[in-house]
This record gives C-alpha cells, sequence and structure tokens, in this order.
C-alpha cells in the first residue's frame, strides 16, 4: 500500500446549518486506536457519504453517533448534536437514539410480524394508541417504499421477506421513531442491484425530511446519491468536500487514487 | 483415492451409523413396549400398588412422577431463566465467568447418589422436610439446574447479535432487548432443554430414594388443600416416583405378579416420556409462533 501523509488534510468548512459536529474524535478499541483526532459536520437535511478502504474506520465513527460504541470502545472528543455534547457520559442514551436511527449492513428485522417490526419499540416509548401505531404503520412503510408490498400481510413474519423488503423494512423502523439523523452503514452492500436501487430512490426521498449519513463502497452510490463526501484513510479524515467536488477534483492524492481505483 | 469413492464410503458409514444408532434405540423402547404394553389396562393405571397380593397399580407413582416434574421444573426454570440471561447477556468474558461455568458443568455430573444423599443429610434430616416431593424436587433441581442453565444460555447466544444491536439502535434497554426480542427468538431452543431435563426427572431413581422416599401413602384425589396431609398436592408428603417403584419391585417385590408391574411401568414411564415430549413441542410452537407470529 502507498504511503500518504495521515496528518494532511483538506476539510472545507460549509457556512451551513449543521445536524452534527464532531470535535477531535478518537475512538480505541482497547489499546488499538482506530479513529484519530476527527473533526467533521454533517450539515443538515443532506446525504454525506463516508467513503473509505475496508478498515478505515467508518463503521466505528458512525457508531459512535449514536453512542452504539459504548462498552466496545472508548470514544473521546466533543460530538455536538442540537448544541449538547452528546458523548457525555450524562447523556440518556436510549433518549439519543429515539432522535439518532441505525440502519446496519445485513438486514436485521426481528423475529416478529412486519407490523411489530415497526410497533415494537414504539410501544416500549410509551406509544399505546392503536390508531396512532397504525399511522406509523403505514407512514414509515410508505417512506420506504414497502408499503404496497406488505400492506397485505402485515401480521405475517418479517423474516419471510426477501433481503431487498427486509432492509426497507428496517429502514421503516428506524424513521418510525421519527428521528432527526438517519446513519445507514453500507445499507444495500448486501443485495442485489434492484434492490439496491430501491433502498437508493427510498434514501433520496427521505432526504427532504432525515439528515442522512451514509458508509458506503460504492462509489457511484456516493456520487449518485450524497450531497458531501467525507473520505477516510487509516482512521484519519483525509478530505471533506461537495460530492461534485470529491469526484470531479479531489485535493488530496489518497482521495484520487482511491475514487480512480490506484489505491494501494 | 477419487474424491466421489470417498465421498461414497464416507456417506455409507455416516449412514452405517445412524442406522446403528436408530436400530439400538427402536429395539430397546420396542422390547420394552412389547412386554409392557399387554400389563398396561385401565386398572393397572388407576389403582394403588399392591406390597404382597397381586392386581397392584402404578397410579399413585404416576402421579407423583409427573407432580415431581412440575415441582421441580417451578423450582429450577426461573433460576436457570436468571442465570442463563446473565450468563450469556450480561457476564463479562473474565476468569471469574469461567469459573462459575466450569463450577456448572461439575454440578452437572455429581453422581445422582451422592446428591441424593447429600440432600438427604441437608433437607430430609437436617430440615426436617422428611421424605417428601419438595426434597425430591430440590434434589432434582441440582441436576437439573446446570443442564437448563446450560441450554438457555446456548439458546439465547445462538440468537444472532444482529438483533441486539438493532434493538439498542432503537433506544431499547438491554433488558427490553432481551425479553422483548431474543428470549422470545430462543424459545424452540429453551423447549428443547426443558424436554431433555424432563426425561431425566421421569428417569432418576437414585437420587430420589433418599429424598422422595419409597412409599406412596394414601392420598385423596379429591382433597385440593395443599396443607392436608392426605391431599395429592401436598409436597410435603413422601412420593415414591415411577422410575423408583420400578427399581423397588424389581430389587425386593415380592408380590406374585412382580415382574408383570415393572415391565407394565417401564412401558408407562416410556410412553409418558414420549408424550411429554409432543405436548412440550406442541406448546413450544404455538408458544414461538405466538410470539414471533411465524406461520
Ligand atoms: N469490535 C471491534 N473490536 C476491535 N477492533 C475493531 C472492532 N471493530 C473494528 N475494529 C477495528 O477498527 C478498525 C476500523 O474498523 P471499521 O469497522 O470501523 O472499518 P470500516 O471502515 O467500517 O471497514 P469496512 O469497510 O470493512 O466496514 C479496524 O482496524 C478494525 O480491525
Ligand atoms: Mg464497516
Amino acid at each position: 500500500m502507498k504511503n500518504y501523509n495521515l496528518n494532511q488534510q483538506y476539510v472545507r468548512d460549509f457556512a451551513v446549518e449543521n445536524a452534527i459536529e464532531a470535535h477531535h474524535v478518537n475512538v480505541s478499541y482497547g489499546e488499538h486506536q482506530s479513529i484519530f483526532d476527527v473533526s467533521l459536520s454533517f450539515p443538515r437535511f443532506k446525504v454525506t457519504a463516508m467513503i473509505g478502504a475496508s478498515g478505515s474506520g467508518k463503521s466505528t465513527f458512525l457508531r459512535s453517533i449514536n453512542r452504539m460504541n459504548d462498552n466496545v470502545a472508548t470514544v473521546d472528543g466533543d460530538i455536538m448534536y442540537r448544541d449538547v455534547n452528546i458523548n457525555d457520559d450524562k447523556i440518556n442514551v436510549y433518549e439519543l437514539r429515539k432522535h439518532i436511527g441505525m440502519v446496519f449492513q445485513r438486514p436485521n428485522p426481528f423475529a416478529k410480524s412486519i407490523r411489530e417490526n415497526i410497533t415494537f419499540a414504539l410501544k416500549k416509548h410509551g406509544i399505546k394508541d392503536k390508531k396512532e401505531l397504525d399511522q406509523r404503520v403505514e407512514t414509515s412503510l410508505k417512506e420506504a417504499a414497502l408499503w404496497d408490498e406488505v400492506k397485505d400481510k402485515l401480521d405475517e413474519s418479517a423474516l419471510s421477506l426477501s433481503g431487498g423488503q427486509a432492509q426497507r423494512l428496517c429502514i421503516a423502523r428506524a424513521i418510525a421513531m421519527k428521528p432527526d439523523v438517519l446513519l445507514l452503514d453500507e445499507p444495500a452492500s448486501a443485495l442485489d442491484p434492484i434492490s439496491t436501487s430501491k433502498i437508493e430512490d427510498t434514501l433520496n426521498r427521505l432526504k427532504e425530511k432525515y439528515t442522512i449519513i451514509i458508509v458506503t463502497h460504492n462509489m457511484q452510490q456516493a456520487s449518485r446519491m450524497s450531497d458531501y463526501t467525507a473520505f477516510f484513510h487509516q482512521g484519519h479524515l483525509i478530505e471533506f468536500n461537495k460530492t461534485s467536488h470529491i469526484f470531479t477534483r479531489p485535493k488530496m492524492q489518497a482521495t484520487e487514487d482511491y475514487i480512480s481505483g490506484n489505491f494501494g | 483415492m477419487n474424491p466421489k469413492v470417498v465421498n461414497k464410503i464416507a456417506t455409507g458409514v455416516i449412514y452405517g451409523l445412524v442406522i446403528l444408532v436408530v436400530a439400538i434405540l427402536a429395539a430397546l423402547i420396542g422390547y420394552i413396549l412389547v412386554t409392557g404394553v399387554p400389563h398396561i389396562s385401565w386398572h393397572f393405571l388407576t389403582s394403588p400398588a399392591q406390597s404382597f397380593l397381586a392386581g397392584g397399580g402404578i397410579r399413585d407413582q404416576l402421579f407423583n412422577s409427573i407432580y415431581l416434574l412440575v415441582l421441580t421444573l417451578i423450582i429450577s426454570f426461573p433460576i436457570a431463566l436468571g442465570a442463563g440471561i446473565y450468563l450469556a447477556e450480561y457476564a463479562p468474558k473474565n476468569w471469574f465467568t469461567e469459573i462459575i461455568k466450569t463450577t456448572i458443568e461439575v454440578l452437572s455430573s455429581l453422581p445422582s447418589v451422592v446428591v441424593g444423599l447429600f440432600c438427604y443429610l441437608l433437607f430430609v434430616v437436617q430440615m426436617r422436610m422428611g421424605f417428601s416431593i419438595l426434597s425430591g424436587a430440590i434434589a432434582l433441581t441440582f441436576f437439573n439446574l446446570p443442564l437448563l442453565t446450560r441450554n438457555i444460555e446456548t439458546s439465547l447466544e445462538s440468537v444472532s447479535s444482529l438483533q441486539r444491536e438493532a434493538g439498542l439502535s432503537l433506544g431499547l434497554s438491554q433488558w427490553k432487548t432481551i425479553t422483548g426480542i431474543i428470549l422470545p427468538a430462543a424459545v424452540p431452543g429453551i423447549i428443547t432443554g426443558i424436554i431433555l431435563s424432563a426425561g431425566r426427572v421421569f428417569g432418576e431413581a437414585a437420587a430420589l430414594i433418599y429424598t422422595a422416599g419409597q412409599s406412596a401413602p394414601f392420598v385423596d384425589y379429591t382433597n385440593w388443600n395443599i396443607f392436608s396431609d392426605t391431599s395429592f398436592l401436598n409436597p410435603l408428603r413422601p412420593a415414591e416416583t415411577l422410575a423408583v417403584h420400578i427399581w423397588k419391585v424389581n430389587s425386593e417385590g415380592i408380590t406374585p405378579d412382580a415382574n408383570a408391574i415393572s415391565s407394565g411401568s417401564s412401558a408407562v414411564l416410556i410412553i409418558v416420556i414420549l408424550l411429554f415430549n409432543i405436548f412440550a413441542h406442541w406448546i413450544g410452537n404455538r408458544l414461538y409462533k405466538k410470539m414471533t407470529s411465524s406461520k
């Protein structure tokens, strides 16, 4: 692998409203440090893509944003969301995760009915009204472009869905919580091209209402879908810019090599 | 050798072994059923045992076996569930947890006579519980706990960690994720564990001789007051189980039909275990479907 100067970076600052602002974040798994001093802001109601080679720390950084690294890794630094540092010990993580939802690489529907996949967490968060629950099921499934395919079998097991459908159900499950921010860790990488394009369509429609942060290995996907792109290398943030700039005029050699496939 | 031939030989050997196991099992069960079933009659199932005369039945022993199973499960299941959840979901991965796990394993391999005598001294004598179903249930809990705990632990662990992440990412606490998502998905495995431990309870004799006792005093099946001495539900009465009865009839039975009674009892025991298997699977399936709405 080529050696790049990891301390050089090009991170553009945009005068926009940010949903999340990370300041000097370091993440370690025990002795092994995986994220080095990353400062990065995610503009509100925009799609930001995180790209980078395998092991560059994209998932690690993403999971720090909704505290999924608690008990797994040590996260230092400030991560500001609505003027509070959510990396503080005193933060109620259960409340936080209602605002910052997450969709994982492998579809992980619960072994429950399609309806209950969506209502289970809502009920546990105190929503008991049947009408409200039904409403949330319908709206979230429609937003996730799954409604037409499942509206006649809401009470059947979610495990009978195809991979692509299951992933859209997981998206519906996340947005039924009415989050502000949606974190997606390679949401389409385990799916076939048709399911992938359905997921992309879904996300494209969602970006009007949510701030979306998506990790992807797929360059076309990143350039098609995102407004901003962050490139990670070996735990360092190397470049952050508008997606159009990153893919046409990258400033850093590492970024250029990575997107043109000349990497390592 | 050519891979196809090797494959054929390997498959052949495996099939052979499977057939051998099935054949042994079928022969055993077949023998017990063939020699025992002719002695089973309504009278046999519904009359009390006789000490000296022919024509005794196994009514009380049969009931005692089932009641003992129920009591044992009532005592051991909640403990095993708690311990299993702790070990699978909360216990840190360190030497202390390893010691706990090893201890549990050792507990399950203790000889039943030793556990029986220990429970005799501690519960029957020291704590004055006397020969009783309760003493027997506690003794059996010693065997049951490791089995059930291990089983619940592995059933929980076999549920994908993706499900845990999904629960947490929706703002659920670890406890709600475990009880609401992980546990329902683990139900089929847990049912299997209950069935296995039930087989052990039905079949155990050595540990019960000193704890539940070898006598089946008169009980009244219409007396629902569990504190009454003659009530069939009284957990403090001595209670010979079917397995103990078989052992006793075989070793010191002096009734003229001792042989027939022992064969008949063995057949009943096997049938009860089979029925319990079917019943538990049925309950488990319904429970699983209800909790996961799978069809
Ligand atoms: N649970 C963990 N325990 C220890 N180390 C981990 C753990 N998860 C990730 N790491 C390490 O942290 C580094 C970054 O991993 P991470 O999963 O964040 O990379 P990634 O960019 O998401 O890669 P990929 O594209 O393959 O998903 C790697 O060196 C990895 O070995
Ligand atoms: Mg990753």
